[in-house]
């Protein structure tokens, strides 16, 4: 995630949560979160150096792969779970953001919006998968194997049951209030947090 | 010999005599009236007592984990690699205690000592140990030595599992625990392989059921196979291969050579062997596996490692070695989970490597650096 995702997240977490962090990296998130909001919690990665790095800044982390290692949380086992852009990542992001929400009282996610107009003009007009600065690599040859639009999002969470509490986007300075309006074509990226209907 | 001491080594250390008269008794009610464990320490406890680490040892460890024995320049303590100063285990900082266990042959009271009552080696009559008794016996060294709580427990493989042991039986006292390699119980293949070691060792004529010293014999062959047997599951499949491949040591396949062969892998662990049988004690082997045999870190809450593990107050890391297939990953990863769901705090990984179930012994950068970056949070900062 970028500053200004982590700055909004940021606001999002109440201060002594119990925060779990998938795809935590570097573990830097978490360790502003525990400085900054006074949290508890656990970060899971399945890089060694990343693992590394996280143990450095005096958190603990899991070392495994979030797209098989959910079930070792228990359920209602955190306040929050987070996962920062890697919902696009994993093998199967509706069971995924299930598990999620039933691990954690909230969940929040953030994505690269597929639907931004720079993506609609590169496979409208060139008629190839969009490459940019934030999806540098080939189609096959790319992490990201689930990419989605904002709507594609807010219709899965409609269709798993869950409730979007809050949604920012994020668009480029020109962009700002048109991402707001129309975060479908104008954000480049979009933050989410949600929480299983009816809790 | 201080010329050939490297770097990082705590150098050349003495081990320690701790004499308890008073009776110590063992799970299975037998007692002894008296014992002694051998222990060794690097390092200095600080005043305020709280920058001692106990090191526990594996099924042949002993209590010499560091440096280098005065005539012995060859080889290091067991766990020289960890602990030294500015080593993962920094003796720079922390006060490292580690002893022999009780009823083993290094020194400690075990089957090659002098049983009191009787004026003759203890032989097959030395009481069988289980891990909950060292961790008791731990706990008097450590009174002994004016300890009164441990900054960290941590061991591998067995080791692993009596520090586990002693963050449940001895909450308050267990500030870290670090488990490598290590399993919540043995699965019925790992009973099957100390079964066979064991086998090894009573079928050797020259036991005597147990009483080999007092006939004057050493059931060398029976350790050797039990040694070789048990070294095997130690390593992987890819670690040997890469190690000693099909290569041969002596002889040769050339057609019409009746010279006999030795693949090297063949001639590694008849020396494993071979050495083995002549340092350690056939009863020993017997009395540790065992032990290994009936620890069962969930056997007195019916099976739930959640519940073993709930009033353990540690902070805990837990790591597996990705190719080890004695206590394969799955098995720290349901300590791990059990940990979790027990609300305790836990970093776990998952080393890549092919050194087997020897992983928590051996070189391994991402090792390394893992137990470093992580004892940094142990003892005083």
């Amino acid at each position: 995630m970028t500053r200004l995702d982590l700055n909004t997240v940021l606001d999002w977490i109440t201060p002594g949560s119990r925060v779990l962090d998938l795809g935590c990296g570097d573990g830097a998130f978490l360790a502003r979160l525990r400085d900054e909001r006074d949290t508890t919690g656990v970060g899971v990665d399945i890089d060694p150096d990343n693992l590394i790095a996280s143990v450095s800044k005096g958190l603990d982390v899991i070392q495994e792969d979030i797209n098989d290692g959910l079930h070792c949380f228990s359920t209602n086992g955190f306040d929050v779970v987070v996962l920062a852009h890697a919902l696009q990542e994993l093998t199967h992001p509706h069971i995924a953001l299930q598990r999620m929400v039933d691990i954690g009282d909230e969940a929040v996610v953030s994505f690269p919006n597929f639907g931004h107009w720079l993506c609609r003009l590169h496979l409208g007009l060139k008629g190839r998968m969009p490459m940019s600065r934030a999806m540098p690599r080939q189609w096959y040859d790319t992490p990201n194997i689930h990419f989605c639009t904002v709507k594609d999002f807010e219709s899965l969470c409609s269709e798993l049951d869950i409730d979007i509490i809050e949604r920012a986007t994020i668009a480029g300075p020109a962009q700002h209030l048109l991402g707001r309006w129309l975060p479908n074509v104008f954000a480049s990226s979009a933050i989410y947090r949600i929480r299983r209907a009816g809790t | 010999m201080s010329e050939t001491i490297p770097a990082g080594s705590v150098g050349v250390v003495t081990p320690q005599i701790a004499k308890c008269d008073t009776p110590f008794a063992f799970t299975n009610g037998a007692a002894l009236s008296s014992h002694e464990l051998v222990y060794e320490t690097y390092g200095e406890l600080n005043s305020a007592g709280d920058n001692a680490v106990l090191i526990c040892h594996a099924l042949s460890g002993s209590h010499h984990a560091a440096g280098f024995h005065a005539g012995d320049d060859r080889r290091a303590g067991w766990w020289d690699l960890a602990i030294g100063p500015g080593k993962p285990i920094d003796t720079e900082r922390l006060f490292v205690v580690c002893s022999n266990n009780l009823g083993c042959c290094d020194g400690s009271s075990g089957p090659n000592t002098i049983n009191p009552d009787t004026g003759k080696p203890w032989g097959g009559q030395f009481p069988q140990p289980q891990v909950q008794d060292w961790v008791r016996s731990q706990k008097w060294l450590a009174e002994h030595l004016g300890i009164s709580r441990w900054a960290a427990v941590m061991g591998g493989s067995l080791g692993g599992m009596q520090a586990l042991q002693w963050a449940i039986d001895f909450p308050d006292w267990v500030e870290h625990c670090v488990a490598l390699a290590a399993a919540p119980g043995l699965t019925a293949q790992n009973i099957a392989f100390n079964e066979i070691a064991r086998h090894a060792i009573l079928s050797d004529p020259d036991w005597y059921e147990g009483d080999y010293l007092a006939a004057g014999a050493l059931p060398t062959r029976g350790v050797a196979l039990a040694r070789m047997v048990g070294h095997l599951t130690y390593m992987s499949a890819d670690g040997m291969s890469d190690r000693f491949g099909r290569e041969l040591r002596e002889g040769s396949f050339t057609p019409n050579d009746n010279a006999e062969w030795v693949f090297q892998v063949e001639s590694y662990l008849r020396h494993q062997g071979s050495r083995f049988s002549t340092q350690f004690d056939a009863n020993t082997y017997v009395l540790m596996t065992r032990a290994l045999d009936l620890f069962d870190l969930a056997g007195e809450h019916g099976g739930d490692l959640t519940a073993a593990l709930s009033n353990a107050q540690a902070k805990f890391l837990v790591a597996s070695f990705s190719s080890d297939w004695r206590f394969p990953p799955q098995r720290s990863i349901e300590i791990r989970d059990a940990l979790m769901a027990a609300g305790k705090s836990v970093t776990y990984a998952n080393i890549e490597t092919d050194n087997g179930h020897d992983g928590f012994l051996l070189p391994n950068s991402h090792y390394e650096q893992l137990l470093s970056e992580w004892m940094r949070r142990v003892g005083p900062s």
